[in-house]
Order: C-alpha cells, then sequence, then structure tokens
C-alpha cells in the first residue's frame, strides 16, 4: 500500500465517489466528485495533535465502532494517504457551526474549513471495478442475540480485537466487562448458505479466517477453550487443509452442527446447537464469534448502473466461466471481492489479471503518460563511517516482548553509530519521510533498520535511501520480529538480549558496506509458454495481446489438454493459431533452458520420428502451465479398486451421462468424495470435485428422477456460487451423508454384484447397500512438475505442485525471475480460476516486457582476477551457470561473473581455494566482523561471570 | 473555436482502492499506465487494513 502511495504514476483520490461513466474501450469518461478532508494534504504532518485536543466523541468505523475516537483523526498510523481527515457527520464545526478549536492547535495550519467538494472528469482508457464487499444486515445478526448482547460479536470485530491498534490494543476482552473470555464459540455460514437472508452462496473465506482467528486467539490465550461450529469445513485452498489440522492439533474443537439460537444467559451466553444425529444440546460461552459472509457491495446496483454492467442474482458483478474478469460492458473489467465472495491470493491474482487485459485493449496508448522516477544523485562517500540506526516496534508485535527502547539505546553506544532512534511502524508512509530526513540531518552514509522481515520490506527501505541520496546497498536490515519477538514470545528478556546481538552484528557489518553500482540488462521482448490447455493458450494469447512474440509449447499431437471437448477451448485454439504473434510448437518439449530474465535461451525439441528436430528460442520470459492429470488410486479408503464400468471416476461418469438414452444414468450410484484426496493418498483436497460430483449427480436426476443418488463426503466444498448446486441437489432428492476418517465406508465386489457399507450418523446405524454404480472423486495430480522444476530450478511443494514466490503477494510468480505460473500447474482449481490466473501470469509476464530491461540485483559475485588460479571450482559448482571462464591478456584462464545470471547464493565464493570471489554485500570482511561482533558480547559476558 | 482539450491518453480509473484495487493500480503502472485509483473512504487497503494477520501466511496484512 505504502508502494501505491509512493508511485508517480498513480493518483490516489481518496473520499472519492463516482458520478458517471460514459465511453468506450480506449476513451472513457468517469465523472467523480472529491469530498473535502478539510485538512490540506501537503501541509498535515499527522502529528495527530488536533485529535487530542477534539473535544467531541465519535465512534471509531475503523475498528468497528469497539472504541472511541475524535472527528479529527486518521484511521491508523500506516493509513495510506497519511493525512488527517475531518468527518463531516460529527465534526462540531460542520454540524453546528462551532467549536473550530482544531484549527489554531494545528501547528502546520493545516486545517481548512472553506474546502469544498470539488468534481473531477478523468479521461481514461480502461476502468477495473474493484470496490469490494458488503456487510451481512444486522437483522440476519440478530438471530445470535448480536445486538442484544454485546459479547456476541463479528469476526471482523474479532480482528480488530485481536489487532494491536484495536481497542483493547491487541488483548481479547469480553466488550461486556472487560474480562478476558475463557470459552469461544465460532458459528459458520452467517449470512452465507442461507437462502433465508438471501444470500445462497457460500462465501468461501470464512472457514480459513475463523480457523486463522481461533488460533491466533488461542495464541494470545493457551488456556482459551474454543469451538467451530460449522455444516462443512471448506479449506479448499492451496495447502489450507493443513491449517485445519494446525487448529485442531493446538486443541480447538470443530463441531459439526447447526445453531440453532444464542441466548443472554447471566453473564454468559448460552448457545444452542443440532448435531446430525437430531439432538439438541446448548453450551455457556463467554463470547461468540460469527463467521459472516461477504455480500455484494451496498452501491453494487448504482456502480453497475452508471457503469452499463449486469449483476448476477446475488447482486455481485455478473462475468462468465470463459471470461471471469470481463464485465458485460467492453472495457470495464473486473476484480476482487465484486466479482464474487474470494480471498486475498484470488483477489490478487484477478487483479493482475484484469490490469493485463487493460493493458491489451489500450496497448497503443502505452507509456503515453507515465512518469518516470529520478532520483538525486548519489552523495559522495567521505571516510567516516555515520550509521544511523532504526529500530521499529511494529506496533505490539515487536514491542510487546522486545524492549526496544533498550535495543535502541545500545545501538547508540557502539562505533560508527551518529544516530539512533525507535518507531512505531517503521514501515509506515511518514516514517519513510522521517527516514530520508535523518538520513540528511545527520549525513548518514550506512543505514541499520531492526524490525521485520526483509523479504517483504527491504526494497520500501532500500527505494528510501535511494530517495535521499544513498546507494541502496548502504543498507542493513535486522529481523527482530521473527527471530526475536515471535519465536521468543515467551522470553521477552532472551529475546531482548537477542535483539541487541543482531543490531550489534548487523552495525558491525555497516562498518564495512560500500555502494555497489546498479546494472541494467536489456530485456528480449518475448515469451515462451510451456503447455497448450486452457490455461497455456489463454496466457499466450493476452501475452500475444498485448503485443508480444510468444511460443507455446505443447506435448502432445493437438492442444487443449484437459478440456479438449468444450467448445470454448475449440475457439481458443482457433484464435492461438491465427495469431500473428503466437507460434505453436506440439509434439514438443522444453529440454534445457539457461540465461536469467530477459535473456533465456531454450531448446525444445519439437515433431516425432523421422521429423523430430530441435529448436532453440531466445526469451525473456516463461510462464509454465503445464497442468494436471485425472488421478487414479488403486486403493481408495483402504478398499482395493478395480476401475471398470461399475467402478468409474467422476469425469468417466460425466462423459457416459453425455450419450443417448435413459439408461445412461444409473439407477442407483453411491458417489465416494475424497477418494484419493484428503490424506487419503493425496494430501490435498482437488477443490473441484465437489462440485463436479454435485453437478453429475443433477445431471442424473435431470435423466432419470427415480435414479437413487447417495453422496459419501467429508466436506461437500461447493464453495461460492456452487453452492447453489448443492442446494438444487438436495432439493431433488440427492442424499448427502458424512463419513469419517476412523469410520470409512467399504467398497466390494462380487461379479458384478457391488456392496458398499458405510455408517449414517444421521440414522445413527451401519447401512449396506448394493448401488448398480459407485463413482469416486479421484481428485487430480500435477504433470511430471519434478523435470521442469529441475530444469528450470524453480520449487515445488510437497504436493508437487510449483511453488510460487509468496502465496498472497505474488501468487502467479515463481522464485527465479521471470518464471511464472498458472493453471493446474499451480494447484487444483476450477476453469474459471485457471483462466484468470492465465490471464494474471501473462500480465506479470509482460512487466518486463514493458520495461525493456531488468536491473541486476548488486549482491552478485565478483572474481578478483588477480586471486584467481583458473582452477574452474566455481564453474563447476554454480547451479545457475552464472560463472564462465575467460583468458586474460596473458593468456590465463580467470573466472568471470556473468552478473545477470548471477542469484548470489555464494556457493562459489565459499568454496573457491584462493577466496578470490566475493560476494557483494557478503564479504569476508563484512562477514567476519559479523562474527566477531557476536563472539564479542560472549567474551565479555564470560568475563563477567568468571 | 476553441481547440478541443488533449486528453490524456495511456490512463486507466481503478473504482475501490481495497487489496484488489491496489494491486491492480500498480501492475498497471508496471505495465505502462498512468492509474486514477478512486476509493470512497478517507485511506485505501479496504478491508484487509482492517485484518489482524491474513491467512494463509499468517503474516502482517500491510
Ligand atoms: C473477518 C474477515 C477475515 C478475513 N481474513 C482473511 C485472511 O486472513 N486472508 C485472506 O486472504 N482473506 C481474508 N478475508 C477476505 C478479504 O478480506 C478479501 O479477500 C479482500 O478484502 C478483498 O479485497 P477487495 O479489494 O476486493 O475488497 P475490499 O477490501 O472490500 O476493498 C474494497 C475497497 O473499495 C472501496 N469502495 C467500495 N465501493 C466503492 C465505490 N463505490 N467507490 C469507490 N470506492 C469504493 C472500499 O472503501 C474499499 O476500500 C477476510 C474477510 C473477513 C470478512
Ligand atoms: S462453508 Fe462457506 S460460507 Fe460457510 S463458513 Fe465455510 S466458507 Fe463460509
Ligand atoms: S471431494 Fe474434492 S473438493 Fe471435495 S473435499 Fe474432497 S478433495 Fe476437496
Amino acid at each position: 500500500m505504502v508502494e501505491a502511495g509512493r508511485s508517480p504514476n498513480i493518483e490516489i483520490l481518496t473520499n472519492s465517489d463516482l458520478l458517471s461513466i460514459k465511453g468506450k474501450p480506449g476513451s472513457f469518461k468517469a465523472k467523480i466528485v472529491q469530498r473535502p478532508r478539510y485538512i490540506i494534504a501537503e501541509d498535515c504532518t499527522a502529528c495527530g495533535l488536533c485529535t487530542t485536543y477534539c473535544p467531541r466523541h465519535q465512534e471509531d468505523e475503523y475498528n468497528e465502532n469497539l472504541n472511541i475516537t475524535r472527528p479529527i483523526h486518521i484511521d491508523y498510523p500506516q493509513a495510506v494517504p497519511a493525512t488527517y481527515y475531518i468527518d463531516p457527520r460529527s465534526c462540531l464545526s460542520l454540524t453546528h457551526d462551532t467549536c473550530q478549536i482544531c484549527v489554531p492547535v494545528c501547528q502546520s495550519k493545516a486545517i481548512d474549513f472553506s474546502q469544498k467538494p470539488e468534481e473531477k472528469t478523468l479521461e481514461v482508457g480502461a476502468v477495473i471495478m474493484s470496490p469490494g464487499f458488503g456487510r451481512i444486515s444486522e437483522e440476519t445478526l440478530a438471530k445470535y442475540s448480536y445486538g442484544k448482547h454485546a459479547d456476541v460479536v463479528t469476526s471482523i470485530e474479532f480482528e480488530r480485537l485481536l489487532n494491536p491498534s484495536g481497542p483493547f490494543a491487541g488483548e481479547v476482552r469480553c466488550l461486556s466487562d472487560n474480562r478476558h473470555p475463557h470459552k469461544i464459540a465460532f458459528i459458520q455460514c452467517v449470512g452465507s448458505r442461507d437462502i433465508g437472508c438471501g444470500n445462497g452462496y457460500c462465501s468461501s473465506v470464512c472457514c480459513m479466517y475463523a480457523i486463522k482467528e481461533a488460533m491466533v486467539a488461542k495464541e494470545h490465550d493457551p488456556e482459551a477453550e474454543i469451538t467451530v461450529y460449522y455444516m462443512d469445513i471448506r479449506t479448499q485452498g492451496k495447502d489450507f487443509d493443513a491449517a485445519q489440522k494446525r487448529a485442531l492439533d493446538k486443541g480447538i474443537k470443530f463441531v459439526r452442527a447447526k445453531v440453532a439460537d444464542v441466548m443472554p444467559w447471566g453473564d454468559h451466553l448460552r448457545l444452542t446447537y443440532s448435531t446430525l444425529d437430531g439432538n439438541h444440546s446448548f453450551k455457556p460461552y463467554d463470547m461468540v464469534v460469527l463467521s459472516v459472509g461477504l455480500e455484494s457491495p451496498p452501491d453494487a446496483q448504482k456502480l453497475a448502473d452508471m457503469g452499463g454492467f449486469k449483476l448476477n442474482k446475488y447482486d455481485f458483478c455478473a462475468t462468465d466461466t470463459f471470461t471471469p474478469l470481463a464485465t458485460s460492458k467492453d472495457g470495464i473489467l473486473v476484480a476482487g471481492a465484486f466479482n464474487g465472495p474470494m480471498d486475498i491470493p484470488e483477489s490478487v491474482t484477478q487483479s493482475s489479471g484484469a490490469a493485463g487485459i487493460a493493458s491489451g485493449l489500450i496497448k497503443k496508448q502505452r507509456g503515453k503518460s507515465l512518469i518516470h522516477k529520478t532520483y538525486p544523485d548519489e552523495k559522495k562517500m567521505g571516510d567516516e563511517v555515520r550509521i544511523g540506526v532504526f529500530v521499529c516496534h511494529c506496533g505490539i508485535n515487536i514491542g510487546s516482548v522486545v524492549d526496544v527502547p533498550d535495543v535502541s539505546t545500545y545501538a547508540g553506544d557502539m562505533e560508527g553509530v551518529v544516530y539512533y532512534t525507535e518507531s512505531m511502524y517503521s514501515c509506515s508512509q511518514d516514517a519513510q519521510e522521517v527516514l530520508k530526513d535523518k538520513i540528511k540531518e545527520h549525513d548518514l552514509n550506512r543505514v541499520v533498520i531492526a524490525a521485520c522481515s526483509p523479504r517483504t520490506h527491504e526494497p520500501l527501505f532500500q527505494e528510501t535511501l535511494k530517495d535521499a541520496g544513498l546507494n541502496r546497498s548502504l543498507f542493513e536490515m535486522v529481523n527482530i520480529r521473527d527471530q526475536c519477538s515471535w519465536v521468543h514470545a515467551t522470553e521477552p528478556d532472551a529475546a531482548t538480549d537477542k535483539s541487541k546481538d543482531l543490531v550489534r552484528m548487523a552495525v558491525a557489518k555497516a562498518r564495512h558496506i560500500q555502494p555497489l553500482p546498479e546494472q541494467t540488462v536489456p530485456v528480449n521482448k518475448t515469451g515462451i509458454v510451456v503447455g497448450g490447455g486452457i490455461a497455456g493458450m489463454t496466457a499466450a494469447l493476452n501475452l500475444a495481446d498485448q503485443g508480444f512474440n510468444c511460443s507455446l509449447i505443447e506435448k502432445q499431437d493437438s492442444l487443449g489438454g484437459n478440456y479438449k471437448k468444450l467448445v470454448h477451448t475449440k475457439k481458443l485454439i482457433d484464435q492461438v493459431k491465427k495469431h500473428k504473434l503466437v507460434s505453436v510448437y506440439t509434439n514438443s518439449g522444453l529440454q534445457q533452458t539457461s540465461g536469467f530474465v530477459g535473456n533465456f535461451s531454450s531448446i525444445i525439441s519439437s515433431g516425432k520420428g523421422t521429423k523430430a528436430k530441435e529448436v532453440t528460442l531466445d526469451h525473456g520470459v516463461i510462464i509454465i502451465a503445464t497442468g494436471a492429470n485425472e488421478h487414479r488410486p488403486e486403493t481408495v479408503l483402504g478398499n482395493t479398486i478395480k476401475y471398470s464400468k461399475n467402478i468409474v471416476t467422476q469425469s468417466e461418469l460425466a462423459e457416459q451421462l453425455e450419450g443417448k438414452g435413459k439408461s445412461r444414468a444409473p439407477k442407483s450410484v453411491v458417489m465416494i468424495q475424497c477418494a484419493g484426496s484428503r490424506g487419503d493418498d493425496l494430501n490435498y483436497c482437488s477443490k473441484t470435485c465437489c462440485t463436479t460430483a454435485v453437478e453429475n449427480a443433477l445431471t442424473i436426476k435431470k435423466i432419470n428422477p427415480d435414479s437413487q443418488v447417495i453422496m459419501l463426503y467429508r466436506d461437500i466444498r461447493t464453495y461460492g456460487y456452487a453452492e447453489d448446486l448443492y442446494q438444487e441437489a438436495r432439493e431433488k432428492g440427492v442424499l448427502f451423508i458424512p463419513y469419517e476418517m476412523d469410520n470409512k465406508p467399504s467398497i466390494a465386489e462380487k461379479g458384478s454384484k457391488l456392496t458398499v457399507s458405510f455408517f449414517d450418523p444421521i440414522l445413527q446405524d451401519d447401512i449396506t447397500m448394493n448401488p448398480q454404480m459407485v463413482a469416486l472423486s479421484v481428485g487430480m495430480v500435477p504433470e511430471e512438475t519434478d523435470t521442469l522444476s529441475k530444469l528450470l530450478k524453480v520449487p515445488v511443494t510437497a504436493d508437487k505442485f510449483f511453488m510460487e514466490a509468496h502465496v498472497k503477494l505474488r501468487p502467479v510468480e515463481l522464485p527465479v525471475d521471470g518464471v511464472y505460473v498458472c493453471g493446474l500447474a499451480h494447484s487444483p482449481k476450477p476453469v474459471n480460476e485457471i483462466i484468470a490466473q492465465a490471464q494474471a501470469a501473462s500480465a506479470k509476464a509482460a512487466m518486463p516486457l514493458v520495461k525493456g530491461y531488468v536491473t541486476v540485483d548488486p549482491i552478485v559475485s565478483n572474481v578478483d582476477k588477480e586471486t584467481c588460479i583458473g582452477c574452474k571450482l566455481c564453474t563447476s559448482l554454480c547451479p545457475y551457470q552464472a560463472i564462465r571462464m575467460v583468458k586474460d591478456e596473458n593468456n590465463r584462464p580467470k573466472a568471470e561473473t556473468i552478473v545477470a545470471s548471477c542469484k548470489a547464493c555464494g556457493i562459489c565464493a565459499s568454496h573457491c581455494p584462493t577466496f578470490a570471489i566475493s560476494m557483494g554485500g557478503f564479504t569476508n570482511q563484512q562477514i567476519n566482523s559479523q562474527i566477531e561482533a557476536f563472539g564479542r558480547d560472549i567474551k565479555e559476558k564470560e568475563t563477567e561471570t568468571a | 473555436m476553441a481547440k478541443a482539450k488533449k486528453s490524456r491518453e495511456g490512463t486507466v480509473m481503478v473504482l475501490g482502492g481495497g487489496i484488489a484495487g491496489v494491486q491492480a493500480a500498480l501492475d498497471l503502472t508496471d505495465l505502462g499506465y498512468y492509474v486514477y485509483l478512486v476509493e470512497k473512504s478517507p485511506a485505501i487497503g479496504g478491508v484487509m487494513a482492517q485484518l489482524d494477520k491474513t491467512f494463509p501466511t499468517n503474516d502482517c496484512s500491510l
């Protein structure tokens, strides 16, 4: 977010409402009105003095009205923009024309009551709609005594209670009497899967966030007794089942039950629930958390009318399975929760995809309005080392465990440190300004920040350094969150000591760091896509639509992958073949790839038999879309399976149902879910099989309403709108019966007679039946990810799907720059999600191609040719082929780094027998001084105790 | 007759500054476009800014 705040190419218009949109792709006119903040943004320093003087109280909406703030305030310290504002609904001056106490208080004279609403017309080429989601009505929540009893809270309120900047500064307390709740219940599906309140769909995210909230609450108070009441646990996302397992291990209880009501009961709450066996029970709780669903935003209809696009029956934006990011109006795209309930990884993916499509629509206008950021010249480095140390509280994330002021003053005493301070949130926008000011004020030439993870925040701080005229290498970051306050949460003294150790070591290293030049390398503006299924074809087309040449490499002799039969696939194949910028290679495979982002070179084997040949392609980026196959487990839930016309997979059943004649629908079928998935054989949930099974069940019922369809399941995961199908299937008489892993169904086959036995928790009895058919939801397995993983040096998960660089923030990028993933090779998912992800991958892949050059991380290895004896050890060891041998002027072999290929792993440097190789940013001198600094303290302690 | 005002080409409007809008805006700039990020509330970030930690990685949401 801070990044968006700093970008010169993003104009953030807050407090703004849309009035109208007119036009067509390439030329829209949008009218907006910007409501006044009553504060001059440029002048506000976010000091907060005004809030302390303002006499008027107001509920704090950011904290879900759980505490009080003043009309003049900022939502939270890291808010972007970091400017205060006045809420006109409660300000005494704006409502009663009195007060204005704040005006003289503000030292920067930033308060301006004369501001008026301002209308603006924006001329844009495309529009992306991302207004998110709305709230479940209080009427729906009232059934659970919400509003009647203060300790019935929504999950969003509970998030605030858990949060350090929340109403009790991160302590979970009952709102009724401030006690710590001991027994907490979560009720799932509140306002979701509930036709009564008009929301038939599943909100897809609440099971997962309830698990998260329960876990965090348990961290706050390990003694807390937490129970989650649910119908199905829908943790269908990548590696999400593992989260529930962790919760179970932590002692969080999960009860499959319907909650009838929640009633005040003395000081407590009484929760009444009914389990599958028909029993009603009740239990007392201190606090009840309602896992509220995601509803369409309140102004959805207004937005749709203005934009001229359609909504679906639940008032979310209407989209099509095959164009999941397009509204019904050309040039207006949609991303995030407004496109149906979804979590952050999915929202981020959709956003990238929508950006890519918009980019394709108006590619002729690309770059025309772009502002290029410039940095001040790097200042000259004097001989004097002037280090500044900044220690971050991270709210209470670090500060509640580590004694931050102590660490900061400790740093102040160290050699070379000329300035030290602590800060609440070092990553906030105003903290960046402070950092810049302090660099200038104290003429700092090295900066050490002790805060959270460099993985997420180093680039931000380095950017600030550049803004202040310092080379970005003159920076050391210490992670005292993960390594101190998190892992030593219960030992504050030890955590503080360790923080000091780490800071001392960083300062020792910082004394020796030197500016490193940033190099840029031009980019080959083409891409290759491996895998010609729906994902690969979508990605290739998209990249080509954005104006880039691209080669599509398919192993089989035709394109289409798993979905060859879909009409949409046939259309795609046609488009791919016709597109001038796409070259298709069938019967082909990637043999070898070398190089680095912007400059890859790959060898493709192409064609079969005598026509086989090898082709070398130079390219800038690579997208992996190699897909997955249907799993065919030989044992299912402990039963040996022989596939036949009676024991089939769901996809085989679907095929059979496509035929003709009533007899294609079995008269009786038992469907078994998670056959092979979720710990049976594969560890993960295959995400799509519940919906596929329900679709097949419905088709059977349509062909022959008298067919008996029984589905044995663990959790029915028809998330999102697919919940409608599940409801319909129940109405049509499909029987859904859950099974447990400690009492699995058994399948036996004698001749042509099938016998299935299982325990029915509704009847509380063992049932045996002889269905005509057993249909197995067998899940899917990734296709040969191992080979590509080795070839491209990209990691796979334990389940053999490609592992993205960051699940939430970089969901389609792989850890190797310039390599992207989409579709089933990433994880199981349905077609609409595959397409959105492919669109996202091609948008991300287009970025280096658009930029035209890549910047090389300056921490690469560097060979001192004088010391190098030309033994070639390093060239043989480098996993990235980033070192080559060259001849020096005396014709002696010397090693040389190909900087753009070097990943700075340091293997070469650690093996060089003559210490000829050093790593930028990790020289021997730097590392040695770091180690010495660590030892120094131990020595001191030893002498103390001796 | 007055000359028509020159339009700004290569710009995109993103409506709603939650995580989805912010990500779209950032990506658009990387793809070569200037973005107007229109947000009705006084700050960007949407619901994510209210969350404590976020699954699946449970790190801070900012
Ligand atoms: C209790 C709870 C916990 C959750 N926990 C997690 C989690 O741990 N991990 C996870 O991945 N997901 C989680 N989610 C889901 C997550 O919140 C959503 O995926 C995410 O917020 C969606 O982002 P968005 O940008 O689409 O919408 P929003 O966050 O709703 O943002 C929409 C933005 O648009 C603005 N806006 C709305 N209408 C207009 C308009 N007309 N004009 C201008 N601006 C407008 C809003 O003010 C807002 O800033 C959780 C959800 C809830 C309810
Ligand atoms: S089943 Fe769906 S609606 Fe119900 S709590 Fe889980 S994710 Fe939310
Ligand atoms: S059937 Fe498939 S989608 Fe449903 S729970 Fe099992 S693995 Fe997940």
